[in-house]
């Protein structure tokens, strides 16, 4: 591997909670690469891994379970606007290195090396 | 019923009613010592510190022995702050500087309320009644069932049945009869809830739906008081100390309450209760007893009011000379722990957002008001959204226990068979371990979560993406596909929705097979074929 590629991508963990885990093949933890631009060559933010996990990881087809327009993901990659926003389903917190991502600055967040990206839908349970 | 159970059910109604009398005598008992005690007291000119009740077991040979009561004449005189059984009785926690007397004073003068009496609530309450905190309240409308005991310790197998609320205060009556305990034997609403939240100075949410944990918090934001708020499914749980320091709307100096973090309540759809997805006893166990730690922390190092903060301080978000809080007192940054039983690490904590700037409840354009929680105008079900049950088929695609009964013993034919009657698939939809657990002889398991995973529009493309997802539809398109498929889980939901999707993916042929379900599932062929097959 050539030193250009490996700054190509950044690797991160993303982990899911909360019975999320089960839209993700009943893993709770998954290292990842993905790759340091997105589309329009800004550097990857949290909700371009959003979409990446939606087409990427995510083998369920329910995508309404894990966002809140499940058209966000569909949509082709080269049709989809950096700018355009992806809301994370009510009763999903987005943490970012073990804090709430509204301390982060949200999906804007630009991911970097080592990052822990943790998804918790929360429990009513009691 | 058979005569044995008629028996059964009549002396658990008979246990129930006089552990119900048994209780009110301890109630009576217990106010006529304190009364007694009372009075003698103020016949004998005893020093009242006013610094709570006497305990009924304080017995007279006690209280004249030790050099804890100083003679005058033949009555004594009281120096202690606290009374000598609870020198023993606190003793272990009352050496901790965490505690000490400060803090066992603060217990003693302190009311919690416990909103849910089940898994949370149970070990919630234990704990903080064992600590000695003055008054503890507790609101459930709920009777205690079988499924319940292996992870709410209070009730009892004998209590099956009781109130909830009157089982778990015996228990805690035995664990420590010095504490005031007031049940209220209801559901929390939001006409109610005020009134009763502003008699206690901190509540915890042992609930297990998404309403009551909006309208919980949002009484606390309106009431002022801090809320411990835990919740636990399966294998995990999850705690926040919510409104603390409890400021009123639009302080932002004040904690976040649970509309800061959640403004908008998941579809209703997502919403799993332990009744459908389990729960491990010790796991809501150990949720239900750090929220008692998080309340006994909180009382001990003394309730933030809003008083503790002066106006400049508040204003500007900076110390002010004097009037700087206690350091010591400072409520912690609000924060969210995880607990995952079977992850490692299992503990996680993550920080938390302060107070939104446009929360609904908790900031200055706040809408949630006193006069619209009483009015009861603000409906927590609806804004939760209400689940509908399932109607998703014909009455043509359903069958009834009795009718699926007879096509199994061959007394009527299978739909549409002209062949053997009793020749068809029967695929059951519950997840493998409940499949496990029992089921019907010849019946074929398929996960409704498989089915559902599936993706109907995987017939146009190429099927290489996911092989294995497909497995149950090829073998349910090679099992003869003339024979109609009958499906069943545990309540008729999830069979109705696993009959769609095997239509969708056409494996009715073109309608020429017929698949339906069995209406109401399992639990109806046990209430009404087979009285044997097990309930879980």
């Amino acid at each position: 591997m050539s030193a250009a590629s490996t700054e190509d991508v950044v690797p991160i963990t993303v982990e899911f909670s909360g019975g999320l885990e089960m839209l993700f093949s009943n893993e709770r933890k998954h290292k990842l690469s993905i790759a340091a631009k997105d589309e329009s060559g800004l550097n990857s933010n949290v909700a371009f891994l959003v979409r990446y996990l939606c087409d990427n990881l995510m083998k369920d087809p329910r995508k309404d379970l894990f966002v809140l327009d499940g058209t966000v993901c569909v949509v082709p990659e080269h049709v989809l606007s950096p700018a355009l926003t992806i809301q994370r389903r009510p009763g999903i917190l987005v943490l970012i290195n073990d804090a709430d991502w509204e301390l982060e600055g949200e999906d804007k967040y630009e991911i970097q090396k080592g990052d822990n990206i943790l998804f918790v839908s929360t429990l009513h349970g009691g | 019923m058979t005569s044995r159970d008629a028996q059964i059910v009549s002396l658990r109604n008979q246990i129930a009613s006089c552990e119900v009398q048994l209780q009110r005598l301890r109630d009576q008992l217990l106010e006529a010592e304190n009364d007694r005690d009372i009075s003698s007291r103020d016949t004998s000119g005893q020093i009242s510190l006013g610094l709570g009740e006497i305990a009924p077991e304080s017995l007279p040979a006690e209280a004249s022995e030790g050099s804890s009561h100083q003679q005058n004449g033949d009555k004594v005189v009281k120096l202690w702050p606290l009374d000598k059984h609870e020198y023993r009785r606190y003793g272990r926690q009352l050496i901790m500087p965490e505690i000490g007397l400060t803090g066992q004073l603060r217990l003693k003068s302190s009311s919690v309320l416990v909103v849910g009496a089940g898994g949370l609530g149970c070990p919630a309450a234990a704990y903080l009644a064992g600590a000695g905190v003055g008054m503890i309240g507790l609101i459930d409308g709920d009777t205690v069932e079988e499924s319940n005991l292996h992870r709410q310790i209070l009730h009892s197998t004998e209590r099956v049945a009781m109130p909830k609320v009157d089982s778990a205060i015996a228990s805690l009556r035995s664990l420590n009869p010095t504490v005031k305990y007031i049940p209220y034997h209801t559901r929390l609403t939001a006409e109610i809830a005020l009134d009763i939240f502003e008699k206690y100075d901190v509540i915890l949410d042992c609930t297990d739906t998404p309403a009551s944990r909006y309208l919980i918090s949002d009484a606390c934001v309106l009431s002022q008081k801090p809320l411990v708020s835990a919740s636990a499914l399966r294998t995990d749980g999850q705690l926040m100390v919510l409104n603390n320091p409890p400021l009123p709307p639009g302080h932002a100096q004040g904690g976040p309450c649970y509309r800061c973090v959640f403004p908008k309540p998941p579809p209703a759809a997502s919403v799993v209760s332990c009744g459908d997805g389990g729960i491990l006893g010790p796991v809501v166990g150990t949720m239900g007893v750090l929220q008692a730690l998080e309340t006994i922390k909180i009382i001990a190092k003394g309730i933030q009011r809003y008083s503790d903060f002066d106006s400049t301080y508040l204003q500007k978000g900076l110390p002010s000379g004097n009037s700087v809080p206690d350091p010591h007192r400072l409520s912690e940054p609000p924060s969210l722990l995880l607990f995952s039983a079977f992850s490692n690490p299992p503990f996680r904590s993550i920080r938390l957002r302060t107070r939104k700037a446009k929360c609904s409840a908790c900031s200055a354009q706040t809408t949630v008001t006193r006069e619209a929680l009483k009015s009861g105008s603000l409906d927590y079900v609806q804004f939760c959204g209400a689940v509908s049950p399932v109607d998703a088929l014909a009455a043509t695609e359903r069958v009834s226990v009795e009718e699926y009964s007879r096509i199994r013993d061959g007394s009527i034919p299978a739909e549409d068979t002209k062949t053997m009657p009793t020749e068809h698939i029967l695929v059951d939809v519950r997840e493998k371990v409940q499949f496990e657990l029992c089921n019907l002889d010849g019946s074929m398991n398929i996960p409704y979560s498989i089915v559902a995973r599936s993706s109907s529009s995987e017939s146009g493309k190429p099927s290489s993406q996911a092989p294995s997802e497909d497995d149950w539809v090829a073998q349910l398109r090679t099992l003869a596909n003339d024979k109609p498929i009958y499906v069943v889980c545990r309540l008729g939901n999830d069979s109705q929705l696993a009959v769609r999707k095997m239509k969708e993916m056409g494996l009715d042929s073109g309608g020429t097979r017929w698949i339906g379900d069995i209406r109401n599932g399992l639990r109806a062929w046990m209430k009404r074929i087979d009285p044997d097959f097990p309930e879980y």
